[in-house]
């Protein structure tokens, strides 16, 4: 009981501490680093709650990218200005109730809220009958919904304005949102991971047969994780509208979920904490890698610059990953208070044993 | 029904048939265990032992007949819903949650128990951070009792073989079973093991109040501990009785051995 208060009282000091850092970040860096580190936040969110499907649940999940767009489009719907709703719907008109009202700034949590919702019910459609099904069936199922969701994005131009998408998104997504969310998401996925729900979702994974028989529900259980992952998924998508201010169907290709798969199978499947280190160096690594799509002059040798060649390094990277530490860099290893305060305890125990030898020794 | 549930009988299965395409793997099965009672079932090697353990838990709905538990039509019902009735059961081949903690292990069967809401754990809540805390208490009672209490925080995979079998026979009493089936628990153990675990399933069958009806095929366990056995071959019953009974009969001798020929 105690240890668990005093694990309640670093977390917060440590959210308080990240806040500060943010603040001072928000106001002194520049604007590109920062949009790295909220686009770094997104991809935490969302990498999270992809996690807790493949990882935790052990379920092969490939619809991330499809949970993103309804997001995004719904936050989009939600708060794009009516005047420029009017200037982007100039082919065909919108349709009802998008084009007569917009939500203000005030409004982006629950506009946020709703992407995730959304996202919910999209991972409710496509999980009902997935799960229903024992096997790899959710791999084939979630990649077809995100095929499905692309084509309508290009398709209803009403409601999407098909290929051309919208751009004039307000930027309301400021690094307190990116962060802030990012922060809700991993508290509350961690929570879910470490309560009975979590084990029963481990219990699953581990042996399917067996969690059944000590009276888990494995339906409910994999719905849970699903419906959970779908509704943060929303909610990066709506974050990710909002960063970028524009968005067409090819923001949410299959790539998205690529990229995230990246994220989670590096960070170690079933780290939490493994995902959002990822999450950010995934980030910041996408930038400091465009070096290798610019030419490169190497004296007589010159390399003319490839579009695409970080996705190239990144592949290698996972391939390497794979041979030679196929468990991730974390495996399913947790960064936890328990965990960094024994090692507190360690080196202070190594550095009072130095201390005593120097005094005997002297 | 009312007259069996009296009579105490807590498990009846009651011409019980099932069919994998043309095979009869189990075929017309009969029985009734009684409250407290230790019941084994044997037989050789594809008789259907755990086709007839499969059916009761759930796993198989059987082509016809029914189970009943302590007077309840359980037939076809889903896995976990015969675990939350009160049936727990072990495997042949050890199944545990590899990836989890002892403790956790034992927590996983007490899931069908809890009462707090997802959104309460997502949030923890301290009405769910107390529930926890007293499934955690519980947990860690159950290990004590069964002598697992010190390897509560090692990971379950990491175990030797014989503590591997006994947290599997500990996971399956924390989802509070009545009935407990134990398909060879003694299956890949040394002598020394089986009499350990002789006096673990006596001593755990008191202690709990359990009724336990058992698969194996080591028959110094069997003959130990067992009240009643039932023999089956090929789908079917051949023999009931005492230990001393079926040691002598000589329809078990040979399905066992082969028949003589003359």
């Amino acid at each position: 009981m105690k240890r668990r208060h005093l694990h309640l009282i670093l977390t917060v000091a440590l959210i308080g501490v990240l806040l500060l850092v943010l603040w001072w970040a928000d106001r002194h860096l520049g604007e590109f680093p920062l949009r790295v580190a909220r686009t770094g936040a997104i991809y935490v969110v969302a990498a999270v709650a992809y996690n807790l499907v493949n990882g935790i649940t052990g379920q092969f999940s490939l619809g991330p990218n499809g949970f993103m767009a309804l997001g995004g489009y719904t936050t989009a719907l939600l708060i794009l200005p009516l005047q420029q709703k009017q200037f982007v719907w100039f082919l065909e008109p919108q349709m009802w109730p998008f084009n007569s009202f917009s939500f203000p700034w005030y409004l982006f949590g629950l506009a946020l809220l709703l992407a995730g919702v959304v996202g919910a019910l999209g991972a409710l459609v496509v999980g009902i009958p997935s799960f229903r099904l024992r096997g790899d069936y959710l791999a084939i199922a979630t990649f077809g919904f995100g095929e499905i969701i692309f084509v309508l994005a290009n398709n209803l131009i009403p409601l999407t304005n098909g290929p051309l998408g919208m751009k004039g998104i307000p930027e309301y997504a400021s690094v307190f949102w990116c962060f802030g969310t990012a922060i809700v998401a991993t508290l509350v996925v961690s929570n879910i991971a470490n309560s009975s729900f979590g084990r029963a979702m481990k219990a699953v994974r581990d042996d399917e047969v067996a969690a059944e028989a000590m009276g888990v529900n494995v339906f409910r259980t994999k719905m849970l994780a699903f419906v959970t992952s779908g509704f943060f998924g929303g909610v990066a998508g709506g974050l990710l509208a909002s960063l970028i201010t524009t968005i067409s169907p090819t923001l949410f290709t299959f790539a998205m979920t690529f990229n995230l798969l990246i994220i989670i199978v590096l960070g170690g499947l079933g780290s939490i904490t493994g995902s959002v280190v990822t999450g950010l160096g995934f980030a910041i690594m996408s930038e400091v890698l465009r070096v290798v799509e610019a030419p490169i002059d190497l004296g007589p040798i010159h390399i003319p610059g490839v579009a695409g060649m970080r996705m190239v390094v990144f592949s290698v990277l996972l391939i390497l990953l794979m041979i030679f530490y196929r468990r991730g860099l974390f495996g399913q290893f947790e960064l936890s208070w328990d965990w960094v305060l024994s090692v507190l305890r360690a080196t202070r125990g190594v550095r009072k044993w130095k201390q005593e030898r120097k005094t005997e020794s002297s | 029904m009312e007259a069996r549930t009296q009579n105490g009988v807590v498990l009846t299965l009651d011409h019980v048939t099932i069919k994998f395409g043309g095979l009869v793997a189990v075929n017309d099965f009969c029985l009734d265990i009684r409250k407290g009672e230790l019941v084994g079932l044997i037989g050789p090697n594809g008789a259907g032992k755990t086709t007839v353990f499969n059916i009761v838990t759930g796993q198989y709905a059987p082509t016809s007949g029914r189970v009943l538990f302590e007077g309840q039509d359980i037939t076809g019902w889903r896995p976990d819903l015969v675990a939350a009735a009160g049936i727990a059961r072990t495997f042949q081949n050890v199944r545990l949650f590899t990836g989890l903690t002892v403790l956790d292990n034992v927590l996983v069967s007490q899931h069908l128990r809890l009462k707090s809401s997802f959104l309460s754990a997502a949030f923890r809540l301290p009405s769910y951070a107390k529930e926890d805390a007293e499934a955690r208490a519980r947990g860690m009672d159950l290990l004590q009792r069964v002598g697992l209490a010190d390897l509560a925080r090692e990971q379950a995979g990491s175990l030797p073989y014989g503590q591997q079998r006994r947290l599997e026979i500990a996971r399956a009493l924390a989802t509070n079973p009545r009935l407990l089936l134990l398909d060879e628990p003694a299956a890949g153990m040394n002598p020394e093991e089986t009499t350990q675990l002789m006096k673990f399933i006596c001593r755990i069958r008191d202690e709990f109040g359990l009724t336990v009806f058992l698969i194996e095929h080591d028959m110094r366990l069997v003959m130990g501990i067992c009240e009643r056995i039932r023999v089956i071959d090929y789908g079917v019953s051949i023999a009931e009785g005492t230990p001393q009974e079926i040691q002598s009969d000589p329809g078990v001798i040979a399905a066992y051995l082969g028949e003589e020929e003359d």
